[in-house]
């Protein structure tokens, strides 16, 4: 009776909690709802296949703007995308690794280049804003107060500089897609859960790569519906999402962090792993942790432990755990609170000049002694 | 915000009937909003089903010139397009490069027919292909890729991980995500200049297949993916080279030659206030010789404003080598004009080893999406799935398919010297329908006045001429350095090119030296890109420039060294003289100058008394 649709490995991340035949069931008439709408949508945007987009683009492209800021080794890449929330230059990104900087820079569509100041980062929906300064005249921006939601079947676009493609006054890039789901969000960003449970759009269309993070994502008409996130991985499958943050998640977040009110809520100890990793596991010990930044150097290596299978060795700076970048010994120890004991971590150090990554597992039972 | 998403399993029967009597809310175009309950959506508006015919058709329409391509096996692949009736079509480099000069196209009606590779691009990755058998071949519309914009609807097509068995071609739909992309090259080969980056799915076996606009025009050729961490699969983000770089290489890729892009001679770096200058140049360049200096600000290049040192690499990429483009800088609050011809990018050789050790790996994010690597060989194929090499390339006409064997005749530096000698053919026999000069003795006299009505009388013999201005009488003797004599002063040496073109009539371009035919060139004057036969002899480069429909000469260059300015003669008013076709007009330009502004008034050929005879005789 109803099409024989198979299950979307992407969306299956999402349906966490239900057991496997009922999930099932679920999927085939949502998947049967999904298909009708997707046709419907489908056909009415096609209602005028030759009429472009490109209007609508550039209504949006002048509100997009390429950040830059912190990042380098592999994997991380040192720029993202954003959005401008204000006229007097309050800017809407991810919060990332690449705003762990005093240097962030913000460019608009037009080329120009501002330094762009941290005003407030919300750690629960990793979105955070940033200001510059443009000067008297008005910017263009979304406004999140004029935000709609979306329903499943709606034609979004996404724009953001994926990959970095766009430079200068380049304009950034555009994806069209549709709105698959509406669900919340079950994902993980390198060994850890993401923070966010809440609803998420999910989208047919690859909408978070590299450097998409704080893009925005529009209904066809260029009203704003949400930010694009990080990349993440689904926590059931592993699977890449593509997925964009509703403005209803974060528009109060935004607005107390322009207000200069915003008090970001503590991470409740539910969502800390059970056995947090340690650096005794690895068999790490860092330099005495003396004053409040400690640079992260190695002192010593435990011999046969993971660290020293790998071929850490003392005086090694660690840079970044997984995509992190890490600034301290304090910054360290709280970033492996974070993992599994037995998560597998990618780590990045600074050795004679050089950037040398290395690949970590602690033992899954293996109880080293404490250093 | 609506949850489509029922939180409990006994909830999937409410879903069910939730999924029954939804009210689908879409958007339509111009903003407007349908609505349409799903349980009448069956007879959705006539707009609808009328927008949906319209696509459909066109899908229909751009999958016929839409080709599988494959090697000489049937292994391999990637796509590409029809662009002429007679079977000329496109495909990138890198489809082409492990199959060697010969390969075999699926197309949509089912036909599988052997190909041979004509040309190719190997800096912007294009490859022009020929389909062999008799009949007609259905073409792709050309369109203009500079009209597309960000945001436009567009369509792929081809043969995405070789899922096409009966040749029918994948359509892929999405939007212009960005126009004008600049993508670095790998190494100095498949540079992706002046790019159109598509949200349409692009996968591996995509590679050479078309990009086509809403209307179903031609506008870009699939050649390369940003892809990451997803694997080899589409991310939303392909480039197409666009269509207009292809068309200004495409008389140059029917000449069978490996074209070279164009080289400006010097090098710009954006400064602090946004202005884009010359930081280094070549003194034996054009541009040089045109006045641009180290420090000058370079305004515009080919119409297009530079704002920024990518954006002179984005525009330059898409010209080829010969190419007289407008270019605008600024000295001293100043503008200057001129027009400036594009040297040949690739050392002369460099090509030829370039195509030899086939296209380098890409980088780590960008990829070529040639040949699917999961894909097995066709199981009807007994063949192990290793993949020819490039190497190959020269592999002897005897493996070759018969019918390809036919139309390929390999040569150092070109990609089928087939198509150069028949293009060569094509333009003399042209030519010569217009009147032969055969049997005409050496001994030229020839009487002309300039534009300010004073005589001139130039005199031409097998190994000596002389040409009587009012500013005096000059004279040059033809040895075989002919740029040693490069008489009469500042004109470039109008003597001895005129020998050249004397020489090039009297015994035909096969005894002229070493002669090969470029492509089509513009030439100031004509409406129409001229065919172009270059000439190497006396120590000097010659080009011999026909009008396309014609077949009369209508202009000559000849070049003693890189580092001076050639002898421009543009031929005009030509008719018969004496049974020939004779150019009763002539402007001799050198640099930025006018040397001579000549009518003829009279020509006259003797035999010398002491002639041999079988000088007059043309092989």
């Amino acid at each position: 009776m109803w099409p024989q649709m198979p299950i979307p490995p992407t969306w299956s991340a999402i349906d966490q909690g239900m057991n496997h035949t009922s999930s099932i069931i679920r999927w085939r008439v949502l998947s049967w709802a999904v298909v009708v709408l997707l046709t419907v949508a489908a056909t009415s945007r096609a209602a005028d296949n030759r009429a472009s987009l490109a209007a609508v683009d550039r209504q949006s492209q002048v509100k997009i703007v390429k950040i830059y800021g912190a990042g380098g080794p592999r994997g991380l890449e040192a720029y993202q995308s954003g959005f401008l929330i204000t006229s007097d230059g309050y800017v809407l990104t991810a919060w990332s690794y690449v705003l762990d900087t005093d240097d962030v820079a913000v460019v608009l569509d037009d080329g120009r280049r501002f330094s762009g100041k941290l005003i407030g980062a919300d750690p629960l929906t990793e979105v955070a804003v940033l200001k510059i300064d443009a000067g008297a005249d008005p910017l263009p921006h979304f406004d999140l107060a004029q935000s709609p939601e979306a329903d499943v079947g709606a034609c979004v676009l996404a724009l953001s500089n994926l990959f970095s493609i766009a430079a200068g006054n380049e304009p950034s890039s555009i994806l069209h897609g549709v709105v698959s789901a509406v669900a919340p969000l079950e994902a993980r960003h390198g060994a850890f859960s993401a923070n966010y449970r809440g609803d998420v759009y999910i989208v047919d269309a690859v909408i978070n790569n590299p450097g998409s993070a704080g893009g925005a994502l529009t209904d066809q008409q260029g009203r704003l519906l949400g930010m694009l996130g990080k990349e993440l991985r689904g926590e059931s499958t592993g699977t890449w999402l593509n997925y964009a943050l509703p403005v209803a998640a974060f528009r109060n977040a935004a607005d107390a962090m322009i207000a200069g009110r915003f008090a970001p809520k503590e991470l409740t100890e539910a969502e800390r792993p059970d056995k947090p990793l340690t650096l005794g596991a690895l068999g790490i010990v860092l330099v005495p942790d003396v004053v409040p930044r400690t640079p992260p150097y190695v002192d010593r290596i435990v011999p046969d432990s993971p660290a020293a299978k790998a071929g850490l060795r003392p005086d090694d700076l660690v840079v970044t755990f997984d995509t992190q970048v890490v600034t301290s010994c304090q910054h360290v120890t709280k970033l492996l609170e974070r993992y599994e004991q037995d998560a597998v971590i990618h780590v990045a150090v600074l050795r004679d000049g050089s950037m040398l990554e290395f690949t970590l597992q602690a033992a899954k039972t293996a109880e080293r002694a404490k250093e | 915000m609506t949850r489509v998403m029922p939180p409990q399993i006994a909830a999937a029967r409410r879903a069910l009937l939730l999924a029954s009597v939804l009210t689908v809310v879409a958007f339509g175009p111009n903003g407007r909003i349908i609505a349409a309950d799903a349980a009448n959506s069956k007879v959705p508006s006539d707009a609808v089903l009328a927008a949906q015919a319209d696509r459909v058709a066109t899908a229909e329409r751009i999958s016929r010139p839409t080709l599988s391509i494959f090697d000489s096996k049937g292994q391999g692949g990637g796509s590409g397009v029809v662009i002429s009736a007679d079977g000329y079509a496109i495909t990138n480099f890198h489809v082409t490069a492990p199959c060697g000069p010969a390969m075999k196209c699926g197309l949509s009606d089912g036909r599988l027919v052997d190909a041979v590779l004509v040309g190719l691009d190997l800096g912007g990755d294009v490859a022009l292909i020929k389909l062999l058998g008799d009949g007609t071949f259905p073409t792709a519309e050309l369109g203009d890729s500079d009209a597309a914009r960000a945001g436009d609807w567009v369509f792929v097509a081809g043969n995405p991980f070789l899922l096409a068995d009966d040749f029918r071609p994948s359509i892929s739909y999405g939007i212009i995500s960005g126009v004008h992309r600049y993508q670095y090259p790998s190494g100095t080969l498949l540079e992706y200049t002046d790019c159109l980056q598509t949200d349409a799915a692009v996968n591996p076996g995509n590679s050479g297949g078309p990009l086509f606009n809403a209307d179903g025009q031609l506008i870009g050729i699939n050649g390369r993916c940003s892809f990451e961490k997803r694997g080899r699969v589409n991310v939303g983000v392909g480039y197409a080279v666009s269509i207009n770089q292809i068309k200004r290489f495409l008389s140059q890729l029917r000449s069978g030659r490996l074209v070279d892009h164009g080289a400006l001679g010097a090098t710009v770096s954006s400064n602090a206030d946004h202005r884009v200058v010359v930081d280094d140049i070549l003194e034996d360049s054009d541009v040089y010789r045109r006045g641009l200096r180290y420090g000058d600000e370079l305004v515009s290049f080919a119409n297009r404003e530079i704002s920024t040192a990518n954006g002179l690499k984005n525009v330059l990429g898409t010209y080829p080598e010969g190419w007289r483009v407008p270019i605008t800088y600024r000295r001293d609050g100043k503008h200057y004009e001129q027009i400036v011809r594009l040297a040949a990018a690739h050392r002369e050789g460099e090509l030829a080893a370039l195509m030899e050790s086939g296209p380098e790996k890409p980088g780590r994010d960008e990829h070529h999406p040639g040949r699917p690597d999961d894909k097995q060989p066709p199981k009807e194929e007994q063949a192990p799935p290793d993949k020819p090499e490039s190497k190959q390339h020269a592999k002897k006409p005897a493996e070759l398919p018969a019918e390809v064997a036919k139309y390929y005749e390999p040569r150092t530096g070109y990609a089928n010297y087939w198509f150069n000698r028949y293009h060569q053919e094509r333009v003399w026999n042209n030519f010569l329908a217009r009147g032969d000069f055969a049997h005409t003795p050496w001994n030229w006299t020839i009487r002309a006045k300039t534009d300010a009505n004073e005589d001139v009388e130039i005199q031409l013999a097998k190994d000596q001429g002389s040409i009587v201005m009012p500013s005096g009488k000059s004279l040059a003797a033809f040895s075989t350095s002919l740029g040693d004599s490069l008489s009469p002063p500042r004109s470039g040496g109008l003597l001895a090119t005129l020998h050249l073109w004397q020489r090039l009539l009297v015994v035909g371009p096969r005894k002229s030296g070493d002669v090969y035919y470029f492509g089509t060139l513009p030439l100031p004057g004509q409406s129409e890109p001229a065919d172009c036969l270059v000439g190497l002899s006396g120590g000097v480069e010659t080009r011999f420039y026909f009008d396309p429909t014609e077949g009369d000469l209508v202009g000559i260059e000849m070049q003693a060294t890189d580092d001076q300015d050639p002898c421009e003669i543009y031929f005009s008013d030509i008719r018969p003289e004496d049974g020939r076709r004779l150019p009763h007009h002539w402007l001799v330009r050198h640099g930025d100058e006018t040397f001579a502004d000549l009518k003829i008034t009279g020509f006259e050929w003797h035999v010398a008394a002491n002639a041999d005879p079988a000088d007059v005789e043309r092989n």
